[in-house]
């Protein structure tokens, strides 16, 4: 979706201000809102990418104006709603009121460190072979989709070249919205700056995305 | 934060104790030292480098690098003529299994938005000027390949022990905002960035 989530290619943000001696975290809310996604998400009952989705979802205002931690907490907010989890009456009140939904899984400390060190792999296995290779020349489809998808809007209908294969990932715009995985070849694709933003860019430097075979298509020598 | 806490652990959906360890985990276990350990590895033993190159997530889990937002590493290296800078324009991918979690400016909308519009104008901005003969090239994560830059050895370092170069790779470099220290710099060593 066309999201404030889609940054890439847009102004007036202003310079990137590093932060001399910064800390892991700017609050200790932080530190919870970090572990509570993550071990919300562990009980298995969303993908990461329903959580991204949601989190794309918040009103661009709202998108625009919460630091990340804030993005990830009123996502989770609507993801254990969705599923749930709690009652909007519990957020609002802070106490228990409804019985939740039987997690599939409830992450307990020992099982941490496992839990951190496997992830969530997202490469499959596909039968058949992806149909372009590394040095071909593809062109992006121009979509405006409603619902996820990772093919930012800056590299839409654009020319590159395939630079990489990585086999065969799941497809967040399926997954996202409860479509099942769809595993699909996943390439590296390498843009010049010029084709992205124009004859006053930079001779000098390309953009490379990562992209499903889905959001590509053949183009003619 | 402490009331959604509370309902979920009243609830039996989380473990306290296991969020305890989730932060842990992120303020003590995993960080930027990882992948330090990872380019000081490279920079010595160029068959590690070539593995890296090769398969940069089997060579990072030689080290016992592995896991969330680790999963499918993918190593650029930098030379003179070439300079890798890495973005997640759609969220804020990062590859913690090496660098930890991001910093703020990673994740906001300064950086996310103009990595790929102005790489050279963003560098300039953490005092990294390139010469325009090098090339820049941005790679943007937006599917699950987490991207590690490998910077340029610095000069004046050979026979360095690997923990010895260790301590010239910073996270900026790490992320391609930045360059190694140089021998003799005072930051040398001393905490990241």
């Amino acid at each position: 979706m066309n999201g404030a989530q889609d940054l890439g290619g847009q102004m007036g943000f202003g310079p990137v201000a590093p932060e001399i001696g910064e800390p892991l975290f700017h609050a200790a809310w932080e530190k919870r809102a970090l572990a509570l996604t993550l071990a919300a998400g562990a009980m298995g009952h969303w993908t990461i990418d329903e959580s991204r989705h949601a989190r794309e979802s918040l009103h661009p205002v709202d998108y625009l104006s919460s630091s990340y931690y804030e993005i990830w907490t009123k996502a989770l907010e609507v993801l254990l709603l969705r599923h749930g989890f709690v009652a909007r009456e519990e957020l609002a009140s802070g106490q228990v009121s409804v019985a939740p939904t039987t997690p599939r899984r409830v992450l307990r400390a020992d099982m941490v460190p496992a839990v951190l060190a496997k992830g969530g792999p997202t490469h499959r296995d596909k039968a058949g072979a992806p149909r372009f290779a590394v040095g071909d020349r593809v062109k992006t489809i121009l979509i405006h989709p409603a619902g996820h998808t990772r093919l930012p809007r800056y590299a839409r209908g654009k020319s590159g070249v395939i630079e990489m294969r990585h086999g065969a990932h799941v497809f967040p715009d399926s997954n996202s919205h409860g479509g099942g995985e769809q595993p699909d070849w996943l390439y590296t694709v390498r843009f010049e700056a010029r084709e992205l933003w124009g004859r006053e860019a930079d001779p000098n430097s390309a953009v490379s995305i990562d992209a499903w075979e889905s959001y590509l298509l053949e183009e003619p020598a | 934060m402490r009331a959604l806490e509370t309902i979920l652990v009243a609830k039996g959906l989380v473990d306290p104790a296991a969020l305890d360890a989730i932060i842990d985990t992120y303020e003590t276990k995993i960080g930027p030292r990882n992948g330090a350990r990872v380019v000081a590895k490279a920079w010595a033993d160029p068959a590690y480098a070539s593995r890296l190159k090769a398969d940069a997530t089997a060579a990072i889990a030689e080290l016992g690098f592995t896991g969330r937002q680790g999963e499918h590493m993918v190593a650029v290296f930098n030379d003179a003529g070439t300079h890798h800078l890495a973005v997640c324009t759609l969220c804020s991918c990062y590859p913690w299994a090496v660098l930890g979690l991001p910093p703020v400016w990673y994740k906001s909308a300064p950086y996310r938005s103009r990595a790929v519009l102005d790489p050279r104008g963003v560098l300039a901005e953490f005092g990294l000027v390139l010469d325009p003969a090098v090339q820049v090239r941005v790679w943007d994560s937006t599917a699950e390949m987490r991207y590690l830059v490998i910077p340029e050895r610095p000069a004046g370092t050979d026979g360095w022990s690997e923990d010895a170069l260790a301590g010239l790779v910073t996270r900026d470099a790490m992320i391609g905002t930045g360059v190694a220290l140089m021998p003799g710099s005072r930051n040398a060593g001393a905490v990241l960035p």
